[in-house]
């Protein structure tokens, strides 16, 4: 028997395989939606890359396994240390990977304001609905109705819809696509590494939790991924969002895909301009 | 004339601060005013952040990035970057805070001076920790003791304090500057080859060497329990008891480079004062007083917060029948006093804050006459 290396492996760090995600987590397919995107950009390794991410599950996709530069930082704080990254050392690309509590609770006020400035970074928001890591309580994603350990009789609560903030503000690439929708989160992945690398780019993948979320609906992962398609509607315009998430179905496509200079460059001119003055 | 907002600022970029990240708060404003037209027309880095949250942890990803950091606020701003600052003694990150000490807690007095931080500033994360904390008494050690902090936190990797107050923020005074030529601090060392790990050493005294990033060596940084290669390891008590060690160590066994401070007329002494920060000009003027009046008195002022060496606390208290600790606190620094004094004097807490009420030269000696009569 020949045994075939998964392409995925080249840009991981074999030595802390395999993953200690769930059985059947979806991290597991982001991971492969973005090898297969550094494969297709002719991306040998990952030497450019600075992958940053904060506290849960979805954050230690990159650290540890994503063979390349990361800082594993503080809940919530990925993205200020991304930025921080980023404005000294521009010419990385900086990716920032984190789930719902991280990215959209306790750091949503970054997240606003890094996408604000169009701050050059992509950020990945894998939303699976829940906290996962400390046991799968109500994240401020959670659909109403749905039982979580803090919400035993279920949610109450109106959930954000982060791809509509982010797309209203200057960001220049939104974008949502399901872990069903493999080959098109793939494909966002590539864009915002290359047609549109500048300014801030988000992209969120909804993951369900296989363990707090699917489990306890008494799902397999299978049909999960068969729900996810039946439920995903292509949305073009971020206005159109609200009204199929009240028939409880989940808007996805690229909302939103502009070219603005990001914060990076509007910085390094604001700086030419100060020293051309002072020579003047 | 410069103000020791102004001095901490100009010793940052006496230093070779080139980013600094910061959000508005009174009374610290002044040094990011000063970084926000400075360092542009240097091609360096001045960022606003949202908040303190984001500001401390921007400094941590810009250090990472190579930069030299500083960021500034004030009591509450110190509060929220807590957290961060707990990350950076963690991850061994080298960056500089100052703290301009103003009337807590909460909101407090902003525009009034105060010395209530001084254990936040030595205590204020969760777990242990060891961070230097250095404290100026004017604007011309504002600028030496900035520069100071920027060698020791390149060289140790280590988030180091600098804890001013109102008093000295805004007060004016003539500073002479050194020949930037000859401030030349090093950069943190980068390993040698893939094989030196960035978070282990031998000698405890000495800081790993910190990778650049984007070279291939493919860093791991966490703020999480982690081995000399950054890998995670949240379940076992050698590998954070280790790692625990070695960063308390690592400050601890570098006092002699840390700590400084000023004593004067010790050696005769029947009263002593000790005290830091503005307050200490006070204490100076009146142990003058004092003298003239033929009581001997003297003084410890300390320079370094922390790690605090006590033996000269310790020898001014077998000195003295009475030691005085004034503070623009209800009482921090009597308890190291206290600490230190092995039964000889009599310490004395006096403790002042609000309103922007300075300590005065007559109230100090008032207290020492006091103080050795009874």
């Amino acid at each position: 028997m020949r045994l075939i290396k998964h392409f995925s492996r080249k840009y991981l760090r074999e030595e802390v395989l395999p993953t200690n995600f769930c059985p059947g987590c979806f991290n597991g397919v982001l991971i492969n939606a973005l090898s297969k995107a550094f494969i297709e950009l002719g991306i040998d390794d990952l030497r450019n890359y600075v992958f940053v991410s904060g506290i849960g599950c979805s954050s230690w996709i990159p650290s540890p396994y994503i063979k390349a530069d990361s800082l594993h930082t503080l809940h919530g704080r990925a993205i200020p240390v991304a930025t921080g990254v980023k404005l000294a050392r521009p010419d990385l690309e900086v990716v920032v990977i984190g789930g719902d509590g991280d990215l959209a609770s306790i750091g949503l006020g970054h997240l606003i304001h890094a996408a604000r400035r169009n701050m050059d970074l992509l950020v990945i928001l894998v939303n699976n609905y829940v906290y996962g890591m400390t046991r799968g309580q109500m994240s401020p994603t959670t659909p109403m109705g749905l039982i979580t350990a803090t919400t035993p009789y279920g949610s109450f609560e109106y959930p954000i819809d982060v791809c509509k903030v982010i797309a209203s503000t200057n960001a220049n690439y939104v974008a949502r696509w399901t872990i069903a929708h493999f080959i098109n989160l793939k494909n966002s992945i590539k864009d915002a590494l290359s047609r549109y690398r500048r300014g801030f780019r988000f992209i969120e993948v909804v993951a369900p939790c296989i363990t707090y979320v699917a489990r306890r609906l008494g799902k397999r992962a299978s049909e999960v991924i068969k729900e996810l398609l039946k439920l995903g509607v292509r949305v073009k315009d971020p206005n159109d969002l609200d009204r199929y998430s009240r028939e409880g179905r989940i808007g996805i496509g690229i909302l939103k895909a502009e070219d603005k200079p990001g914060y990076v460059e509007l910085y390094e001119e604001y700086v030419r301009r100060v020293i051309s003055r002072e020579r003047t | 004339m410069v103000t020791g907002n102004e001095a901490v600022a100009e010793g940052a970029i006496a230093a070779g601060c080139n980013f600094y990240v910061g959000y508005p708060i009174t009374p610290s404003s002044e040094i990011m005013h000063y970084m926000a037209e400075k360092l542009p027309r240097t091609g360096g880095v001045f960022f606003q952040a949202e908040d303190e949250l984001a500001a401390i942890n921007v400094a941590i990803g810009a250090s990472w990035g190579g930069a030299r950091v500083m960021t500034a606020t004030s009591g509450p701003g110190f509060s929220l970057m807590q957290e961060g600052i707990g990350y950076a003694v963690m991850t061994e990150t080298p960056l500089v805070i100052v703290n301009v000490m103003r009337v807590g807690p909460a909101t407090g007095q902003a525009t009034k001076p105060a010395q209530g931080d001084l254990m936040q500033a030595r205590w204020g994360r969760h777990g242990d920790q060891a961070v230097p904390v250095l404290a100026p008494e004017s604007p011309q050690e504002a600028f030496e003791l900035t520069v100071k902090a920027f060698a020791i936190a390149e060289e140790l990797r280590v988030p180091v304090i600098l804890l001013s107050d109102e008093f000295i923020a805004h007060m004016r005074e003539v500073i002479e500057l050194p020949d930037y030529e000859s401030i030349k601090i090093p950069n943190r060392r980068r390993p040698k080859s893939l094989s030196e790990a960035p978070f282990g050493s031998k000698d405890p005294r000495v800081a790993p060497p910190m990778p650049p990033l984007g070279e291939g060596y493919y860093v791991l940084v966490t703020g999480s329990t982690h081995n000399e290669w950054g890998y995670r390891d949240t379940r076992s008590f050698e590998t954070h008891y280790k790692l625990s060690k070695r960063l308390w160590d690592k400050v601890w066994l570098n006092i002699d480079k840390i700590f400084e401070y000023e004593a004067r007329y010790v050696d005769d002494a029947e009263v002593g004062f000790v005290a830091f920060g503005s307050i200490a000009r006070s204490v100076k003027m009146a142990v003058k007083v004092l003298r003239e009046k033929g009581v001997k008195a003297g003084f410890v002022r300390l320079k370094t917060l922390w790690p605090l060496d006590l033996k000269p606390i310790r020898n001014l208290c077998s000195m003295c029948k009475v030691v005085i600790v004034p503070e623009l606190s209800l009482g921090q620094l009597v308890l190291d006093v206290e600490r230190a004094n092995e039964g000889n004097a009599k310490v004395i807490s006096y403790g002042k804050v609000g309103g922007g009420e300075p300590i005065y030269p007559r109230e100090l000696v008032k207290i020492a006459l006091e103080g050795l009569k009874s």
